[in-house]
This record gives C-alpha cells, sequence and structure tokens, in this order.
C-alpha cells in the first residue's frame, strides 16, 4: 500500500527526478486541466438546474420585445436604434447570469468546496469567467436572430461575432470578480449592478458603436474593436491577480 | 521507514531548512490567534501533533475547535501566529500543505447536482491523484456506497453523504486527518467501514486531529487529549494516563 | 499535564493597533487647518477680486475656480484611496485601510461638488444642465464608482473581507479611469464638442488664482483627511468594543 500511496500523491511533492525544466510545463498543464474540470463541472451543474438559463434566455428576448414598443421604430431611426437595444438586453441577461457560476460554490458555505483544495485561485477565476461567457455566450446565440428578425435589420454574422464575443469576454470579466465580491453579501442583486456598469462604460460604448457601424457604415470610425480587446487584455489580467484576495477568507 | 514519511523527507530538506528539530511532527501551531469580524474566537493556541498521533480535541461550542480545524484545512487565514505541516509554513506553502491535509466536517463538500463518482473524479482532479477513476472507485467500495456511484447526492441520506465526504477526504491519501464532528449520520455500518479506513490511515503513520463531544470516543480512540477553552488551550495531556472519571473532572473544571 | 485557568479578562484583547495613541496628529491637524483657512480666504479673495472678469462668459465664468479645485481633488481621492488599498493588501494593516475609507468619503463630497458646479458652470454657458463632454462623462463614471465603493463597505461592514473588496475595486476603478475617458472621447469626436470655455492663452492672473485655489484645496483635502481618519479609527474601535462587552 505505501507503493500505491506514492503513486497516488500529487506531482508536486513526489517527484525527485524531475528536471527542473519540466516543472513549469507540468505544472501548466496541471493548471490548464484544473481549469477545465471546474468549468466542465460547472457545465454540468448548471445543465441539470434547468431554471437558471431558462429563465436567462427568455429575459433576454422580453427585453427586446419591450424595446420594440418603447422605440418607434420606423425604417430611418431603426438603424439608430438596434444597436443600443441588442446590446441593453445583452448586459441585463449577463447581470442576471454573473451570478451563476459564484452562487453554485457558495451553496454550501462560501467557496469552501473548492478552497480546500489545492487548485491555483487563478484556475478557479479563469473557470469562473469561462463559464459566464458560455452562459452569456448560449443567451446571445438565442437572442441575436430574434433580434435580426423582430427589428428587421441585415445581421452580418461573420462580422458581429467577434464584437459580440470581445464585448461578452470584456462584461463577464469585470463581473466575474465582482460577483464573487457581492456574493459575500446580502444585498447581491442590487450591488452587483452597482459595482459593474460604471466599470464597463468603455466596452458598452465600443460595443454598441461598433454594432451600429456595421448596420450603417460611417467613414472614420475609431477602432472601437481594438478598444474592446485591449479592455479585455487589461482587465482579464488584472482581475486574475486580484481574484485571490477576493475569495480568501 | 515506510513510504509515506520518505517522500516528505526528500521535500523538506529541499524546502525548509531549519525543521531538523522538526522530525516527527504533523502539526507544529504557535501563537495562533483568529477573529471573525469583531469577536477574537482563537487567543493564542500553542499545539505540537507528532505523526502517526491521534489527538482529541475538546472543548464546548463555541471555543473555536471547527475555527481551529478550518485553518490547518486551509480554509480560512490566521490573523496571527505560525502553523506549519510536516514543516511546512502552511501560508507560505498554502497549496503543499492542502495537498498534505483531508477534512472531513459535518457539511459533506459535495456537489449536490454530481453523482457520487463524478464528484469524487472531480476533487480527484483537483487533487491531481493519479488514476483517478480507480482510486475512486476503490473507495466508494471501501465506504459501501458502489451500488450508488452513478446516482446524484441530492438523492443521498445524511449517513450516506457523510461516507462520500470521507472517500472525498482519502482520495489523495492524506498524511493529515482532520475530523470535525466526522462521523454525524453514520450508522453501525458505517461506522465500521469508517474505523477501518482510519486504522489504515493511523498504521500508515497517518496523524489524525479530532473533534467530539464524548468524552469515551476520546478516550478510547486518541493518544493525546486537549481541551480548549476561552480561545487557549487550557489542557493537553497523554490519554493513556487518565481515566474516564479524572477526564470528566477536568472538562467540568475548565469549562466553568 | 499541565491544567491553565482559562482567561476570561476582557482586557486581553487583540487589537492589532495599539490604542496609546489617544487623538493623533494634533500638531499637523492644527497647522495645516490653519493653512487651509488661509489659503481659502485668499483663494476667495482672489477669485472674486483679483482675477480679471472673462470677457465671452461674463461672471458666472468664475466658478471655474471653485470647479477645477473641487474636481482635483475627487480625481486626488479617488488615486489615495487606491493607494491606500494597494498598501493595504501588502501589508494588512487595517490603518491604512480606514485612511482609504477616509479618502473615498471625502472624495465622494468632492466629486459630488465638481458635478454641482460643472453643471451650473454649464447652465450659464451653454444653457443646459448636463453635456456628455468626456470630462463631465468621466466624472459622473468616477462617482458611480465613489458611492459603489461607499456602498460595498458599508454592506459589508468593518471586516478584512470588506478591506480588501474595497481595495480591489479601488485598483480596478483607477485602472478603467483613463480607459472610461479615452472611449467617451473618441464617443464625442462624432458630435461637435461644446468647449468649455477657455480657449487661446489664460491670462497670468488667472492662472495665478487657480493654482492659489489648487493648493488651497488640496491643505483643505489632507486637513479633512486626518480628521475622517480619526473618525474612522474611533468608530472601528468602538464597534470591536461593543462587541467584546455584549
Amino acid at each position: 500500500m505505501n507503493k500505491t500511496a506514492r503513486r497516488i500523491v500529487g506531482t508536486d511533492l513526489s517527484c525527485p527526478g524531475a528536471t527542473p525544466c519540466d516543472r513549469p510545463a507540468r505544472e501548466l498543464r496541471i493548471f490548464c486541466d484544473q481549469v477545465w474540470a471546474i468549468l466542465w463541472k460547472d457545465v454540468r451543474c448548471e445543465l441539470r438546474n434547468k431554471q437558471a438559463w431558462t429563465s436567462m434566455g427568455l429575459f433576454a428576448l422580453l427585453v427586446l420585445v419591450i424595446f420594440n414598443f418603447a422605440f418607434d421604430l420606423r425604417v430611418d431611426n431603426k438603424v439608430a436604434v438596434a444597436p443600443g437595444a441588442l446590446w441593453v438586453a445583452f448586459i441585463f441577461a449577463s447581470l442576471l447570469g454573473l451570478g451563476r457560476t459564484i452562487a453554485i460554490e457558495r451553496e454550501q458555505g462560501p467557496m469552501d468546496r473548492l478552497l480546500l483544495c489545492p487548485v491555483d485561485r487563478r484556475a478557479i477565476y479563469l473557470a469562473k469567467l469561462l463559464g459566464n461567457v458560455l452562459f452569456i455566450g448560449v443567451v446571445e446565440i438565442v437572442a441575436l436572430p430574434v433580434f435580426a428578425a423582430l427589428f428587421d435589420v441585415p445581421l452580418g454574422v461573420g462580422a458581429l461575432l467577434p464584437i459580440v464575443l470581445f464585448g461578452t469576454l470584456g462584461i463577464a470579466t469585470i463581473g466575474t470578480l465582482f460577483s464573487a465580491i457581492a456574493a459575500a453579501t446580502r444585498a447581491r442583486e442590487l450591488l452587483l449592478p452597482l459595482l459593474v456598469f460604471p466599470l464597463i462604460v468603455p466596452v458598452v460604448i465600443a460595443a454598441v458603436r461598433a454594432t451600429g457601424d456595421l448596420l450603417a457604415p460611417a467613414l472614420n470610425e475609431p477602432p472601437w474593436l481594438g478598444l474592446i480587446i485591449a479592455f479585455d487584455v487589461i482587465f482579464l489580467s488584472v482581475s486574475t491577480l486580484l481574484f485571490q484576495y477576493v475569495i480568501e477568507e | 521507514m515506510n513510504g509515506t514519511s520518505s517522500i516528505m523527507h526528500g521535500d523538506r530538506t529541499v524546502v525548509n531548512s531549519n525543521t531538523v528539530n522538526m522530525q516527527g511532527s504533523a502539526i507544529e501551531i504557535h501563537g495562533l490567534k483568529k477573529s471573525f469580524g469583531l469577536k477574537p474566537i482563537l487567543r493564542g493556541i500553542d499545539l505540537t501533533l507528532l505523526k502517526g498521533e491521534r489527538m482529541a480535541l475538546l472543548g464546548a461550542n463555541g471555543t473555536g475547535k471547527t475555527t481551529l480545524l478550518r485553518i490547518l484545512a486551509g480554509l480560512t487565514r490566521p490573523n496571527a501566529g505560525s502553523v506549519s505541516i510536516e514543516g511546512l509554513d502552511s501560508e507560505q506553502y498554502a497549496q503543499q500543505t492542502r495537498h498534505l491535509v483531508g477534512f472531513v466536517a459535518h457539511q459533506p463538500y459535495l456537489y449536490e447536482e454530481l453523482t457520487a463518482l463524478e464528484n469524487l473524479l472531480f476533487f480527484a482532479r483537483m487533487y491531481t491523484v493519479a488514476n483517478p477513476q480507480e482510486r475512486a472507485r476503490e473507495l466508494l467500495q471501501r465506504v459501501g456506497l458502489e451500488r450508488r456511484t452513478h446516482e446524484r447526492v441530492s438523492t443521498f441520506s445524511r449517513g450516506q453523504l457523510q461516507r462520500l465526504s470521507w472517500a472525498r477526504a482519502l482520495l489523495h491519501v492524506p498524511h493529515l486527518l482532520l475530523l470535525d464532528e466526522a462521523d454525524t449520520g453514520l450508522d453501525q455500518q458505517g461506522h465500521e467501514l469508517i474505523n477501518a479506513l482510519l486504522a489504515e490511515h493511523t498504521a500508515h503513520n497517518g496523524s489524525t486531529l479530532f473533534t467530539t463531544h464524548q468524552l469515551e470516543r476520546a478516550l478510547a480512540d486518541s493518544d493525546k487529549i486537549v481541551l480548549l477553552s476561552g480561545g487557549h488551550v487550557t489542557y493537553q495531556g497523554e490519554t493513556k494516563a487518565l481515566t474516564l472519571d479524572t477526564l470528566q473532572q477536568i472538562y467540568r473544571e475548565v469549562t466553568q | 499535564m499541565a491544567l491553565t485557568k482559562p482567561d476570561t479578562s476582557v482586557r486581553q484583547q487583540d487589537t492589532p493597533v495599539s490604542t496609546k495613541r489617544s487623538a493623533g496628529f494634533p500638531l499637523a491637524s492644527l497647522l495645516l487647518g490653519g493653512l487651509a483657512l488661509g489659503g481659502m480666504l485668499i483663494t476667495i479673495w482672489m477669485a472674486f477680486l483679483y482675477a480679471p472678469t472673462d470677457a465671452v462668459e461674463g461672471p458666472p465664468q468664475r466658478i471655474f475656480y471653485l470647479h477645477v479645485p473641487v474636481a482635483w481633488v475627487g480625481m486626488l481621492s479617488f488615486i489615495i484611496l487606491t493607494i491606500c488599498g494597494v498598501v493595504y493588501l501588502w501589508q494588512r494593516d487595517e490603518r491604512w485601510d480606514w485612511a482609504a475609507r477616509a479618502s473615498a468619503e471625502i472624495g465622494a463630497v468632492f466629486l459630488s461638488l465638481a458635478l454641482i458646479t460643472g453643471s451650473i458652470w454649464g447652465k450659464t454657458t451653454w444653457g443646459t444642465w448636463w453635456t456628455w463632454d468626456p470630462q463631465l462623462t468621466t466624472t459622473l463614471i468616477l462617482w458611480f464608482m465613489f458611492i459603489a465603493y461607499l456602498m460595498l463597505r458599508s454592506y459589508m461592514g468593518r471586516t478584512a473581507a470588506s478591506a480588501r473588496s474595497g481595495a480591489v475595486l479601488a485598483i480596478i476603478g483607477v485602472i478603467d479611469v483613463p480607459i472610461i475617458y479615452e472611449s467617451a472621447v473618441w464617443w464625442r469626436t462624432l458630435h461637435p464638442p461644446k468647449e468649455i470655455g477657455v480657449a487661446g492663452a489664460l491670462p497670468s492672473e488667472v492662472v495665478l488664482t487657480l493654482m492659489v485655489a489648487l493648493v488651497s484645496f488640496t491643505l483643505l483635502y489632507s486637513f479633512l483627511m486626518i480628521q475622517v481618519y480619526q473618525l474612522q479609527r474611533a468608530q472601528t474601535l468602538a464597534e470591536r468594543l461593543r462587541a467584546l462587552v455584549e
């Protein structure tokens, strides 16, 4: 049994033979494996809990329909309003969804189940981030064709996809970090929008403008997609580093 | 002398050079303090546990037994003091010390929507256990849950949850087992299975720190007894020097 | 087999901060307060009497001498808040957290004043209470960040988790503000911007008055920081004592 024990114990402790060069590569592989494991676990938990993502999808559709009534959409001003309506719907759906991946953990004491394990806290953040992007993304995929139909706008999906992808990533980067903070408070549904909205203003401006630019191309448009990508890169790095301070106890 | 300690031996000399004196210690705690918000719970704990020892932690509710175990398990950071597990400082080497520790509490720390096997496989990946499938199935069998391998944990009874929690804690062959009222909900069969696992753990020089309210249990299953009161260790002694009556008397005195 | 008596003394308390120092910084407080008062009086005199009346806007332009320093103090508070937060995360000394909260409270007040004075100035100059030019937009978002910070700290109480979360919010905010400003600038280049009104070279009296105003308000900020820091310290210690006694 001792030999079995030696084989079983994690690689960190029992690898005297490994060369120094192997270590980072192996640690990276373990890191990625753990991100993937947590993501897969979250997806499976959410899929088996049907309420969350069906409500999110319906909510996005409802917002779009309400916008249709709220704004008088004659042909000429449709293009001006449509991008804004789309992104407001996405943002509100995101806010609903952002709490989910963190809520999965908190059901039994704040994130204890994961914190118990020797898993890198940055891996937890990335897994939660990817989970959020996935959930919000599913809602967006449903909402987009409906959007095109309701607002009767031509939809070049190819060009729109990067905007939606990177925009959602930007919202989720900030949102995942702050949903971990807000989850510790009792007024989390109120607090999360308050924390997230001011910070995602650049993404909102850029995403709406970029979408509008697709529908009605204008001259001398600033590189909105570039701004979103820069935002994503900066805040992905910063949030990954800061996440551990938020979830430790 | 045997496999588990020789693994640590090699690592320890590389990682922490001043552990020559601490050969054989599983836990070393000095001046541990912890407050939750405004209330101080632990006000300066000094404790030592040697490898292969079993220690019973006694004390009234709210005296910080759970907090102490949670700090050792890496769930909470202390406000002051030092904690080292097998010579590794638990703050500096947090991830390594988590590998060494298995924690069973009255909360099972499991995911309700996943099946028993999925839970164990997940935690096996978190602890980088080699041969996860094999190990998970082996443990499911050892805790008597092989018939519920593919059933969702939300359908489990309290006793079954507890058994699965034990399986989760033992997946990575921990050197130190922390047990916080770990036998709640277990029936007779459950107790037998768990005791067998515990005996095996101790036979391989694994250390155990457990909390209990039952003085008889403390006397029967431990080598050392520690009493916590008012955030301090108010009594520490060898079990073999105690009888039930003396222990009851001490307990009463200390919890006044 | 030693048996030790349980310690029930309330006095054995682990405040990480020494309570020996009573009302700290009395000299600095007095000095800064005096200088700030003097500076303010000089500023008022200069703003109304020394500086020339603006040819284009007339007397209402003088609100500039209040608006700019107040906005400056608001921005400074946010930077100080972030620095204190970063040091707190590094040192885990709660005094840095008290300073951070103090800076946040002061900053929120000053930034509110900045928005109000900016709005009034806008009304007198262009006839509208609000315009979405980059400076005002960024100021507004920054104001929301202050409010979010204060609400977060309020909800989470006076715990270490609260301090850490506040610091994280401040760090993200401080990195975000330049990006917000830049995106607002891009956004507004599509619409003709309304000039704030100081086109061309500024006469030296205006510059001098502005400098004096900035210095005075910074002194005022420093003075207030000491007061509010002491307040934060007192509140935390009082809460802790209350919890022990209950």
